[in-house]
């Protein structure tokens, strides 16, 4: 392991498989051990890759828990470029780039041409031209931030595109699982909502399914279909066939637009067969923790009670965000 | 070196000795000279002797190609193509024939438009023929002027781009144009199943996050509109068919004698759903990548979401590209025609969601063809029949490669092969995923009406 008393020496760590994760300060050559430019989805990652993403994440959370002063990204400045509202995942983002020592300038992107197609590439060129090295880009339209990767020379990281991909989420979910369960081989890990539209969801279903764990998809049948082959993935047709013997859910925020579409027929049903509380957890393994990317919609995916219980991992999936940002930002910076 | 001649040139004369003459028109297939003297298929025998001679050793002869669905974007875009460059592109893709679709801007629905359309197209690369629209302003409400529009020559009615929407309208159009002979020519997309959709629902759709245009879209406009065409006498011609369910609708109408046609695109043949994820291979080749795993094999981040596969309607499915296929070899597909769709940089250069949907297709559908063909998937005869003879009857046009007609032919060579870039395009545009691409079967020759529109080396002999 890293010795994180010592931050004055270069220090290379073999993790599982041999994936060098390399961790260069000031002084020191960089190292060249990460292949990736961006980090688009998790898809792109190995496990063993996934792995050494988790462990320098739980090394950032401790400096970071120290109070350490880092300067892994002294000299890069960092671009977000949220082409959708968000609080909680460009704030994450924020505190991750600026306590790695970088400088981070927010990209004044009007959302609403962005999302007409209208300028993404020029608006990231021109960035580009100002001494943005790195965009971490969150995009309305699924597939943007490769658009984005194959346009402009900088460093892409997505916080999230469309209904596509959420990889820092599900890093992140990823090692908060891992910390609660030891390790998620062989795990039943159940989620439930609109997996359909969730970017968090298809995320994690690479992340979870690559890292050992197989994971069953409930709700209504108009969000979970069309999942049915991806391996390692299961679609219940009942709620508790998901939760049984499982030994963590999640639920996804229900975007209260969705009804709409024909999804579900009101909030109060969707409450009443797919809602979590601790009666329908019981069938789930004892104590299994419940996970939510956030923002809650409490009294309709779960309940404030459970969100607010021992079981609910919500707030360390928070802490874990920043952690795991950090990491991210280090691997793409070698 | 090549070289583009129009309508307006004069006649040519050359022999062409020792080429694969294919005439599906009369099911030859034979290795023999041909002979054009004065615009006119003759016999070679009686050429006159100062006639070129050309070597059409591995060479093969078919009929002029014919589209039945171009976009030319005159007027309005003509930065995208103009009919003069569209022509070019046509010739240069081995068509004499194209049929310009009338979602220009402003549409081509009224006399006066369609007018203007044909006065631009005489004397160019190739002939140009026009399709109306269905209704005024392409609204799907009012039906245009349609006696004074097929006085004119149309090819047809059509508000391509979308269905004619209401079911009531449709009737209405089919009985007005039954006893004109004229088809609807119905884009069948059931607006209700598929706005707000970018591509065709599966498991890619799901695998990227795109909303999915599902297969019923196009089989509940499909079948509407056979029980319409049965009830009016009316004609109707679905093109673009990119669903296996919609084939076998129309399958089963022609078997109960309803007058329904249907072409089909090179890229819902050749391509599939999975090149919005990165693949790149045909139908016909075994899927390897995502191309065999659209969940788990990992995305190549330099093709995933092109923009340039963007397309209405969208890729199919593998197994649906080949039964396509299988229907245009079994024939029950009457015709290829491209969607030609040229779009400018700054309407395909942004996020796949938000790009104009379409891609260019005259310069690369014979070669498309070709590698069908090359992969035992489809018999070059029934690919010169859907491309040339089959689509030029539909438009009342006679294609034969028998002496005494008026010469319109494509020459090519099968073997050779060629790299498809931007710079070697005629169209205006370049917007297609084949870039990059080195595709069999080279254009040496097109003639159109009896004229020299297109030649590539193909020089005299001594």
């Amino acid at each position: 392991m890293l010795d994180v008393a010592n931050g004055h020496t270069t220090r290379h760590r073999p993790a599982a498989g041999g994936v060098v994760v390399s961790w260069p300060d000031h002084d020191a050559p960089a190292s060249t051990g990460w292949p990736h430019r961006h980090l688009l989805d998790v898809d792109q990652l190995t496990r063993d890759e996934l792995e050494a993403c988790l462990d320098l994440a739980v090394e950032m959370r401790e400096r970071r828990l120290r109070r350490e002063t880092l300067d892994l990204l002294s000299g890069e400045v960092v671009g977000l470029a949220f082409c959708e509202p968000s609080t909680r995942t460009r704030v994450s983002f924020e505190l991750a780039a600026e306590a790695l020592g970088a400088q981070v300038v927010e990209l004044p992107i009007d959302v609403s041409s962005v999302t007409k197609g209208e300028s993404l590439v020029d608006t990231l060129r021109t960035l580009e031209r100002t001494g943005v090295t790195t965009v971490i880009l969150r995009h309305s339209m699924s597939g943007a931030p490769y658009l984005a990767a194959r346009s402009v020379p900088v460093r892409i990281v997505n916080a999230g595109d469309g209904s596509h991909a959420h990889p820092t989420q599900a890093l992140l979910d990823a090692l908060t699982l891992r910390d609660a369960l030891g390790s998620l081989d062989g795990r039943k890990i159940a989620i439930v909502g609109d997996i359909g539209h969730s970017r968090v969801a298809r995320s994690n279903l690479h992340a979870l399914t690559a890292l050992g764990a197989s994971v069953w998809l409930a709700g209504p049948p108009a969000w979970v279909r069309g999942f049915e082959s991806w391996p390692g993935v299961h679609v219940a047709d009942r709620l508790e066939d998901a939760l049984a013997d499982a030994d963590a859910v999640m639920t996804l925020r229900i975007q209260l637009e969705r009804e709409a579409g024909g999804g579900v027929p009101s909030l109060r049903e969707y409450t009443a067969r797919w809602g979590l509380d601790a009666d329908r957890l019981a069938v789930a393994q004892t104590g299994a923790p419940v996970l939510h990317p956030g923002p809650t919609n409490e009294g309709v995916e779960i309940t404030a009670d459970l969100a607010a219980s021992e079981r609910s991992l919500i707030g360390t999936q928070v802490v874990n965000g920043v952690a795991m940002r950090m990491a991210v930002l280090a691997l793409l910076a070698q | 070196m090549s070289s583009f001649g129009s309508l307006g040139d004069p006649a040519a004369t050359f022999v062409l000795r020792g080429a694969r003459v294919i005439d599906p028109s009369t099911d030859g297939d034979a290795i023999r000279d041909l002979a054009v003297v004065d615009g006119q298929l003759a016999d070679p025998a009686g050429a006159p002797s100062d006639a070129p001679r050309l070597d059409g050793r591995g060479l093969v002869v078919g009929p002029g190609l014919c589209d039945l669905h171009v976009h030319l974007r005159e007027p309005g875009m003509e930065r995208a193509e103009t009919v003069e460059s569209g022509a070019r592109a046509a010739a240069h893709g081995g068509f004499t024939t194209i049929c310009a679709m009338p979602n220009t801007e402003p549409p081509l629905d009224e006399p006066a438009r369609v007018a203007m359309v044909l006065d631009r197209a005489r004397n160019r690369a190739c002939r140009v023929r026009v399709i109306a629209a269905a209704t005024r302003g392409r609204e799907g409400e009012r039906i245009t002027e349609i006696g004074e529009l097929a006085a004119m020559g149309i090819a047809g009615v059509s508000d391509d781009g979308s269905a004619v929407a209401s079911a009531r309208v449709a009737r209405g159009l089919l009985a007005y144009l039954a006893p004109l002979g004229l088809p609807l020519i119905e884009h069948a997309e059931d607006p209700a199943l598929a706005t707000g959709s970018v591509m065709r629902a599966g498991e890619t759709a799901t695998r990227l996050g795109l909303a999915g245009w599902p297969a019923s879209a196009e089989l509940s406009i499909v079948e509407r509109d056979i029980a319409l065409a049965a009830e009016t006498g009316g004609w109707v011609h679905f093109t673009h068919l990119s669903t296996a369910g919609g084939l076998d609708a129309i399958r089963r109408a022609k078997e109960r004698g309803i007058h329904v046609t249907c072409d089909v695109t090179p890229h819902h043949l050749a391509l599939t759903d999975a090149w919005v994820a990165g693949w790149r291979g045909f139908a016909w080749d075994e899927p390897t990548g995502v191309g065999a795993d659209p969940f788990g094999a990992p995305l190549d981040a330099a093709l995933a979401y092109d923009p340039a596969c963007r397309v209405n309607p969208p890729l199919s499915p593998r197994t649906e590209a080949l039964a396509l296929l299988a229907g245009v070899a079994d024939g029950t597909i009457d015709a290829i025609a491209t969607d030609h769709a040229p779009h400018p940089r700054e309407r395909k250069g942004v996020e796949f969601g938000a790009a104009a949907p379409g891609m260019i297709g005259l310069e690369t559908a014979l070669s498309i063809g070709l590698a069908a063909v090359q992969a035992g998937s489809l018999d070059l005869g029934r690919l010169l029949a859907a491309l040339g003879t089959r689509p030029g009857e539909l438009i009342g046009e006679r294609r034969t490669l028998e002496a005494g007609s008026v010469a319109d032919l494509v020459i090519f060579d099968p073997a050779a092969t060629w790299r498809v870039e931007a710079s070697g395009l005629a169209s205006a545009s370049s917007n297609t995923p084949l870039l990059g691409m080195e595709l069999p079967g080279v254009v040496r020759m097109t003639v159109a009406g009896g004229r020299i529109t297109y030649r590539d080396g193909l020089d005299a002999t001594a």
